[in-house]
């Protein structure tokens, strides 16, 4: 009696976390591969932006798929933690004497409260409005914020941040150079701190679903209407969602910054947007396990490919449309759905 | 029928002013409901006119009419899906004007909808936990973080959940799709989830469309059950002229979007406009 309790329990936990379980798995064999030397190197330079690209379709999976809004900007959010990332982590390195795991997480926390502050000065306005404005002020906001990133200069001075539009005739040492963006960045992204901010990142977005919070955000996608006849608060809620994600896109922007000597804003286009949203799409929209499998899969094949040559965007489509069935079909889907719960009580879903 | 059907008959939906005269068993309470001269216009079109009503506070009424008589207007005006061009409401007590669909909720007012609304994607216990979120609450930081609120939060919507679908013996569809329920499941949800509220008023757009006679007959059963149980007052439109004489014990007629008739179900029978407007149009047609 206790024990069918405590193993329902614990295959309706696997079910939800499910995600969690898999990213877990694959990062301790990357570690054993690693600690054995089996991992070409150029593998293991995709490892962390690998995890980026989880969190950026995880975080638009929120707003896309849970919340039901399209959002055609999600790299501008990237862009702000990327740069604010760099910033801070240079600032607390040369100001306070943080270490680099301190450095890390202080990059991380500050990228990802300023892209959240951005999420929310456009979702206010926007996410008022009935109709699918979102995706059009998105979509301008990625390009505006490029352009703007484009003209911003910023350097040290002893303990001083200065802050330049236009002007590249700042004092002290150069952090942020316009176009150029950020050179010389230490790098101090780790394979595991992008495992644990794929983690946080599942487990935020799992637990809002399956939370009173998200119940909410779901109801009003389902049907705006009867929502607000429950008293749901629509614009509070679409906002809620909205605006995390932004945090989590810029904290995932902020691991991406701290990752390569070089970034500039033109890393941030347009076509980095869709792309991850490409990764949502194939992976399923709202469905969160099909993000993680979907942005790995898709970033790091065209890589592997390379030495195909002639016949590498034959095979890129192919996987496209692979990994489209695989995570959309209703028939693989049942069958780990019925792997999951095989041993379940059988018949209790007929009406 | 039931006892309790017809020992109410003999209340009656009554004029404003009303205070003074709602019916005898509210008779020292305020009515939940007041509408004055409420009036709505589409470019134009007076869908709603002049509509004056008072319900009280456990009563349970039916607004009737032919197609297209504005009976759904009259709903959406009370909850604010519009706002009204011209006219008050009052609910509980307080005038509504300039209020939302989301603050006319939190006043006491939850509704079904004509053309069913239920959160097709999510599960059944989930549609009902949806109408609860403003009964039981706990924040958005406790759900992520699964702190001790969470927990709590959560156990309670599930008890309260399963509580309100035993009303509807649909304690084992808890976990079904809403979508994939069979048509009347989902009105009985509808009507679940919007009782959920905890209103004080429950607005019912044709809850029998689409059942059989005798989930009809049950219907009616419930609604009485729900009324006696919560003490709250209900109103409901049906074309279901067996469902209205039974259960309601007063009743309006609208027709091109004025009232034509107010009363019991007997005056309402026999009141020659209605037949002309309505009623005897409906035997014909059958
Ligand atoms: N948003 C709107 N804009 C313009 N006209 C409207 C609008 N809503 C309703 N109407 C008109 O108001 C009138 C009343 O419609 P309503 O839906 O209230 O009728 P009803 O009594 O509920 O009819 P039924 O029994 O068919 O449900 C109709 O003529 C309809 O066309
Ligand atoms: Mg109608």
């Amino acid at each position: 009696m206790n024990k069918t309790a405590l193993i329902s329990t614990l295959k309706k936990f696997s079910k939800q976390y499910l995600p969690c379980i898999i990213v877990t798995v694959f990062f301790i064999i990357c570690q054993i591969m690693i600690s054995a030397n089996a991992m070409p190197r150029t593998t293991k330079s995709m490892l962390i932006p690998v995890c980026v690209y989880i969190v950026m379709a995880v975080s638009l999976n929120l707003t896309v798929g849970i919340s039901g809004e399209l959002s055609l900007g999600h790299a501008g959010f990237m862009s702000i933690g990327a740069f604010t990332g760099v910033v801070m982590a240079t600032y607390s390195r040369e100001v306070f004497g943080f270490s680099q795991p301190l450095q890390l997480i202080f990059a991380l926390v500050i990228g990802g409260i300023m892209a959240g502050i951005m999420g929310f000065l456009i979702g206010i306005p926007v996410l008022r409005l009935r109709g699918d404005y979102l995706a059009i002020v998105t979509l301008a906001f990625g390009e505006i914020i490029r352009n703007i990133l484009n003209c911003i200069y910023i350097s040290l001075e002893g303990k001083d941040l200065h802050f330049g539009f236009n002007n590249n005739t700042l004092p002290g040492t150069q952090i942020m150079r316009g176009p150029t963006g950020v050179t010389g960045v230490k790098t101090i992204s780790t394979f595991t701190a992008g495992f644990l901010l794929v983690l946080f990142t599942l487990i935020v977005v799992i637990n809002l679903v399956h939370s009173r919070s998200g119940r909410a955000i779901m109801a009003i996608r389902d049907n705006r209407i009867a929502a607000e006849s429950v008293g749901l608060n629509v614009t509070g809620y679409k906002l809620l969602a909205f605006v995390s994600s932004a945090v989590l896109a810029g904290m995932g922007g902020a691991l991406f910054g701290l990752n390569y000597a070089v970034t500039s804003p033109s890393n941030f286009s347009f076509n980095a947007s869709i792309l991850i949203l490409v990764y949502v799409v194939l992976g399923g929209i709202g469905n969160i396990t099909g993000s993680v499998i979907a942005a790995a899969i898709l970033y790091i094949l065209p890589e592997e490919l390379r030495s195909f040559n002639d016949y590498r965007m034959l095979a890129y489509a192919v996987v496209l449309i692979a990994v489209m069935l695989i995570t959309n079909n209703a028939k693989i889907k049942n069958f780990i759905n019925n792997l999951l719960k095989k041993n379940d009580e059988k018949g209790g879903e007929t009406v | 029928m039931t006892e309790i059907t017809k020992r109410r008959s003999d209340t009656k939906m009554v004029e404003y002013p009303s205070r003074s005269i709602v019916p005898e068993r509210d008779i020292d309470k305020c009515p939940v409901l007041e509408c004055r001269h409420l009036g709505i216009e589409f470019g134009g079109l007076k869908a709603v006119d002049d509509f004056n009503l008072t319900i009280g506070p456990t009563e349970i009424a039916g607004l009737i009419g032919p197609n297209g008589a504005g009976k759904t207007t009259v709903f959406n005006l009370l909850t604010k899906v519009y706002q009204p061009t011209h006219g008050m409401v009052m609910v509980d007590g307080k005038d509504t004007a300039g209020m939302n669909t989301i603050q006319a909720s939190k006043l006491g007012l939850a509704r079904t909808f004509q053309n069913i609304r239920l959160f097709s994607q999510m599960s059944v216990e989930d549609n009902v936990r949806i109408g609860l979120h403003n009964q039981i609450a706990y924040n958005t930081a406790s759900g992520i973080l699964r702190l001790p609120g969470f927990w709590k939060g959560e156990k309670k919507q599930h008890e309260k959940a399963l509580e309100l679908l035993s009303i509807f013996n649909m304690q084992d569809m808890a976990n079904v799709k809403a979508g994939s329920l069979p048509y009347g499941a989902q009105r009985r949800l509808e009507i679940l989830r919007a009782l959920a509220t905890s209103p004080k008023l429950l607005l019912l757009d044709e809850p029998a469309a689409g059942m059989n006679p005798k989930e009809t007959e049950e219907l009616m059963d419930t609604i009485i059950k729900i009324r006696n149980d919560f003490q709250i007052a209900i109103m409901l439109i049906e074309h279901d002229m067996n469902l209205v004489m039974g259960i309601c014990e007063g009743i309006c007629v609208l027709n091109f979007g004025k009232v034509i008739a107010k009363g019991t179900a007997e005056e309402i029978q026999n009141n020659p406009e209605v037949i002309e407007a309505y009623l005897g149009k409906q035997k014909e047609e059958a």
